[in-house]
């Protein structure tokens, strides 16, 4: 049987993915490789062998032409993309076709969430900086992975509600499958920032930390909080936090606390957050 | 709202990438999303002329391409910075000096603004 065991909330800075191919351990990058030190360590406890990544595509596969609101994969076996400075040396990301096709069947048939479902679907950054970080991949993946994408470039983009009910459907979905997975559902993004315009650089810290708050406990005060308020407290680009709701969504109202870290070193928030569902304790 | 924008633009000093932006800027950002290619970024620095050309970019869009004015590619010509980055794989620029160019300081100027300036290259 399937069972949702861990919810990860994760940045996916660019910036991560580099200093960790390059093994940089300057000082300025110890606190984001301890951050996620328990993280690793948790989803290795837990036994996790699939894991949902909600994240967003950035101009690796999709391209404004045609913009899916929300994309799964469903193949065996995902490249690594190239986004404009070569190709990440990391093996391709190991999917589980069956798995997918199950999610698929019960997100748009028991849950009426009818997203686009892509048989090959190149891997971006949103996805690539945290997975490493998370699961051993060497010489391959010991966890098998679903790609979600969401839209959060092209506005109109989808509310934070409806974001919130992808994670109850995501829950549906992985409980009725019948053969054994245990998952962890990552959403990543954010937190704070804005790259465009005068503002560029706009950082909140207190935001950061009420949300991340807010994940934990409250999530529903999250759920009605218009794009425009998003974008004012955490900068415009910001908004992609909101994908971190379809992971909480698929947790149980309550959760322990595994984990949490948060450092705002340059341009972005980068945030880690570790939650164990209740009902696998 | 504007209905040339489609969005109220109340943040000042922010331009929200709504798809009327997409849409006034749909070749241009698809000739950046085209750099994520290897040799796509081969083709355009051996002739940056005739790759812009071929991407039917006008005489603004490529002017303000070679002067890396990135803040009015996105505030008048319905850039991308998600797309206009991947320029940075040609020219070596990276996400900071593009923000420091919009913010109109230089990139020293602006690590002077950050709590931990990291390696810029991203
Ligand atoms: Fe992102």
């Amino acid at each position: 049987m399937g069972k949702i065991v861990a919810g990860i909330g994760s940045s996916h800075i660019p910036s991560i993915g580099n200093a960790y191919d390059q093994n940089d351990q300057s000082p300025e990058w110890q606190p984001c490789w301890e951050g996620y030190k328990p993280a690793k360590a948790f989803l290795k406890e837990k036994g996790v062998t699939h894991a949902i990544v909600i994240y967003n595509d950035h101009g690796t596969d999709f391209f404004y032409d045609k913009c899916p609101t929300f994309a799964m994969g469903a193949a065996d076996e995902y490249p690594i993309g190239d986004e404009g400075w070569g190709v990440r040396d990391l093996p391709p990301v190991k999917g589980d076709a069956d798995f997918s096709w199950h999610l698929a069947n019960s997100l748009i048939m028991d849950s009426e969430f009818d997203l686009t479902v892509c048989q090959e679907m190149v891997m971006d950054h949103g996805l690539l900086v945290p997975l490493p970080l998370l699961f051993d991949h060497d010489p391959e993946w010991t966890v098998k992975t679903v790609p979600l994408h969401i839209n959060v470039l092209q506005h109109p983009l989808p509310t934070p509600n409806r974001i919130w009910k992808l994670g109850h459907a995501l829950r549906k979905a992985v409980e009725s499958y019948p053969e054994d997975a245990r998952v962890a559902v990552v959403g990543t993004g954010g937190l704070s920032h804005q790259l465009n315009g005068t503002r560029f650089g706009h950082t909140n810290e207190g935001w950061d930390e009420e949300f991340l708050d807010k994940i934990e406990d409250d999530p529903e005060a999250l759920i009605d909080i218009p794009h425009d308020i998003w974008m004012e407290r955490g900068g415009a680009e910001s908004v992609e936090m909101m994908m971190w709701l379809g992971m909480r969504g698929a947790l149980t109202p309550d959760v322990n606390k595994i984990h949490r870290s948060y450092y705002m070193p340059m341009l972005t928030g980068m945030a880690v957050t570790v939650m164990e569902d209740a009902k696998a304790a | 709202m504007s209905k040339e924008t489609g969005h109220s633009d109340h943040i000042p000093g922010t331009t929200v990438f709504t798809g009327q932006r997409s849409a006034k800027g749909l070749q241009l950002n698809k000739f950046a999303y085209s750099l994520r290619l290897a040799e796509n970024r081969a083709a355009f620095e051996a002739d940056p002329e005739t790759y812009m050309n071929n991407y039917k970019l006008s005489d603004w869009e490529k002017q303000k391409i070679v002067e890396k004015d990135v803040k009015a590619l996105i505030e008048e010509g319905g850039g991308s910075i998600y797309m206009l980055i991947k320029l940075g794989g040609v020219t070596g620029e990276g996400l900071a000096s593009m923000g420091a160019q919009q913010r109109g300081e230089s990139v020293e100027e602006f690590m002077k603004t950050r709590n931990v300036p990291l390696k810029q290259n991203t």
